[in-house]
């Protein structure tokens, strides 16, 4: 007889009631092993009181999670690695001497020489820990978040607040971490990343899940249309006089549509210049505006 | 209970402590510049009057008919109860009071024979009546102010340390979110506690024996009792005002909070444990209140094993109490801890 494995992470009708707010409101989903999982929504949508709830750092108002199909417990603690999106560290100590402290923490512990190697902390980890940029003080929190060489990875909007390089160089430092089998729970509000990090992503606002799976079925099945891209300098005349219905999103414009030829058709009848056009596919950003009626960064 | 995780929080805190080289000068160089100062100000200076204690019979006046020399003029003549005499012998030997007259029977004096203003106190009496007086000489090294002040300086700032530096530190971590990432570790709430509770007592008592030592040296003090028992008072001292400071510290997430609830604790304490000056002339009621505070039965067992060189034995109940209180703010802290600033 097969008897299922109970999911790594599971979320049962999970609520949390701050002073007249809601901020998550009925939460449900699993998380099976080896799965990096997507909590994906605007500032504000409740990822991380969600996030917070399923570490056991906050009290749900009501709902349970279960880590491998029991309440969260000594177990969990040992075998959970987090980092939180903004922490303070114990002072004066450098990023080895944390490294250390994190790791006499736990039972399972990943040798700090591997850690710093892995988290490429090599340059600063005699460094005093204050005085570490925005990047280096991301790998540094995941470096903590490994120490226990955990069973089950949370991120939490690991990559705010990085350039665009730092951000490229943890996405490849979160797949090789992937790569090793482990299971990730990161929350982000950059869809971009779900996308590049993620197997199956849930998608909050206002504190509820709006959609759930992998982000290409999601795509899929929201959308048959790919988007042209304009500068909307290149649109003569007035938007609103134009034959085809336009979204202006900053300095640019974008027509969606199935029928790419027909547009295209319609974009030379009017002369509009062709040389600057891009098509692009739906994305999760597209998939977030169609299910909200709102942006996603606002 | 894990020692392990236990040792790493106290490790940590300790380096960091170490390294806020700030608060370690502070620590040091504080209590010491007070303790200079007053050896300064009040080391050996003579008081403008001569003081004498009288046992007189019971409802008689104390005056130049019951002896000629109460008639003496600028001398202070006190009336003690005749319980009080063997009490008062100790304040001769350390020169608190210059002679003891005895008048009940054929009189009889107790003299330092060591105090300068007891000789001419001696002189006094010798000369103002012809009769027989019975000579009690006892020996022992003044009690300069000094001597007083020091186990107080020292106490008040071991209070301060403790307080403060469990207190301000455990509020600092809430709010800065340290001890909520500590709450997603194993680290159970006893052994994040513990591990504070010790650290701050290794430093607190390593400073205070390095003051003692550096003290030793630049204001030679008295000590009569034994070096080993007054380390004994400051580990159950601190412990009391370390647990003390960590209960205050239990819930709290605003240093500015905190820092009020604790002034607001160790002013008092300050001044009503006896740093500065003896209660002994406060009323009744304000003496017992003060008996309850743990810097007051600190700073009593630690005179009484300076000045007086008392033993173990006469401090259990101190010890005793200390514990007691330790106990009692540890079990309130560790039942009403939070891990989160909201």
């Amino acid at each position: 007889m097969h008897i299922p494995m109970p999911p790594v992470l599971e979320v049962r009708n999970l609520v949390k009631q701050y002073d007249g707010a809601r901020a998550v409101d009925g939460v449900s989903f699993s998380i099976a092993e080896g799965q990096c999982f997507g909590l994906l929504g605007p500032n504000g949508a409740g990822k991380t009181t969600t996030v917070e709830m399923m570490e056991g750092v906050t009290p749900p108002t009501s709902g349970e999670v279960l880590y491998r199909g029991a309440p969260l417990g000594a177990r969990f603690r040992e075998e959970a690695g987090i980092q939180f999106q903004k922490t303070a560290l114990q002072e004066f100590l450098t990023v080895r001497e944390t490294l250390a402290f994190f790791t006499r923490l736990y039972q399972r512990r990943r040798p700090v020489e591997e850690l710093i190697r892995t988290c490429a902390l090599e340059q600063v980890e005699d460094r005093d820990n204050r005085k570490l940029s925005g990047g280096q003080m991301q790998r540094l929190l995941l470096a903590i978040a490994l120490a226990n060489d955990p069973r089950v990875l949370f991120l939490d909007e690991p990559t705010t607040g990085l350039d665009p390089q730092a951000r490229h160089n943890f996405w490849d430092l979160v797949r090789s971490i992937k790569a090793e089998g482990r299971t990730v729970l990161l929350t982000t509000h950059y869809m971009e990343e779900a996308y590049f990090l993620c197997d199956v992503v849930a998608i909050m606002d206002r504190g509820q899940i709006i959609a759930e799976g992998p982000p290409s079925r999601l795509l899929q099945e929201h959308f048959d249309d790919v988007v042209l891209e304009l500068p909307r300098e290149d649109i003569p005349g007035g938007i609103s006089d134009f034959p085809m219905p336009l979204l202006v999103t900053g300095d640019r414009v974008e027509i969606s549509t199935a029928d790419v030829e027909g547009a295209l058709r319609v974009l030379l009848s009017h002369g509009v210049p062709l040389r600057r056009l891009r098509i692009r596919p739906r994305n999760l950003e597209d998939l977030f505006l169609e299910l909200t009626g709102r942006e996603l960064r606002t | 209970m894990n020692f392990g995780r236990l040792f790493a929080v106290w490790h940590a805190r300790n380096l960091e402590f170490l390294r806020d080289r700030s608060t370690l000068v502070f620590n040091f160089l504080f209590p010491l510049a007070l303790v200079i100062a007053f050896a300064v100000i009040f080391g050996g200076q003579p008081q403008a009057l001569f003081k004498v204690d009288v046992v007189a019979p019971p409802g008689i006046v104390l005056d130049g008919a019951l002896h000629p020399f109460l008639a003496t003029r600028h001398v202070d003549f006190v009336r003690i109860e005749p319980g009080a005499l063997m009490e008062t012998i100790r304040k001769v030997e350390r020169h608190q009071v210059d002679l003891l007259i005895d008048l009940r029977a054929a009189p009889r004096y107790w003299i330092n024979e060591d105090s300068p203003k007891g000789y001419l106190a001696e002189k006094l009496l010798l000369e103002s009546a012809s009769g027989q007086a019975t000579r009690e000489p006892v020996s022992g090294a003044a009690v300069r102010y000094v001597d007083w002040l020091l186990p107080g300086v020292l106490g008040m700032n071991m209070m301060f340390s403790c307080l403060f530096g469990v207190g301000y530190v455990v509020v600092r971590y809430r709010k800065s979110g340290f001890l909520r990432r500590l709450s997603a570790t194993p680290v159970t709430a006893f052994e994040f506690g513990a591990a504070q509770v010790l650290s701050r007592l290794l430093l607190t008592v390593s400073v205070t024996s390095l003051l003692y030592g550096a003290l030793a040296l630049f204001v030679p003090f008295r000590n009569e009792g034994s070096v080993l028992l007054l380390l004994l008072i400051a580990v159950a001292g601190a412990l009391a005002m370390i647990s003390f400071g960590f209960m205050m510290a239990a819930r709290f997430a605003s240093e500015e909070l905190a820092n009020g609830a604790i002034n607001l604790t160790s002013w008092p304490m300050m001044l009503l444990s006896g740093v500065w000056f003896s209660l002994e002339g406060a009323p009744g009621w304000l003496q017992a209140a003060a008996k309850v505070l743990p810097l007051t039965q600190m700073l009593e067992a630690a005179r009484a094993v300076m000045l007086d060189g008392a033993g173990l034995a006469e401090l259990l109940p101190q010890l005793g109490w200390l514990a007691a209180m330790t106990l009692m703010f540890l079990g309130i802290a560790a039942a009403g801890f939070r891990w989160r600033a909201d």
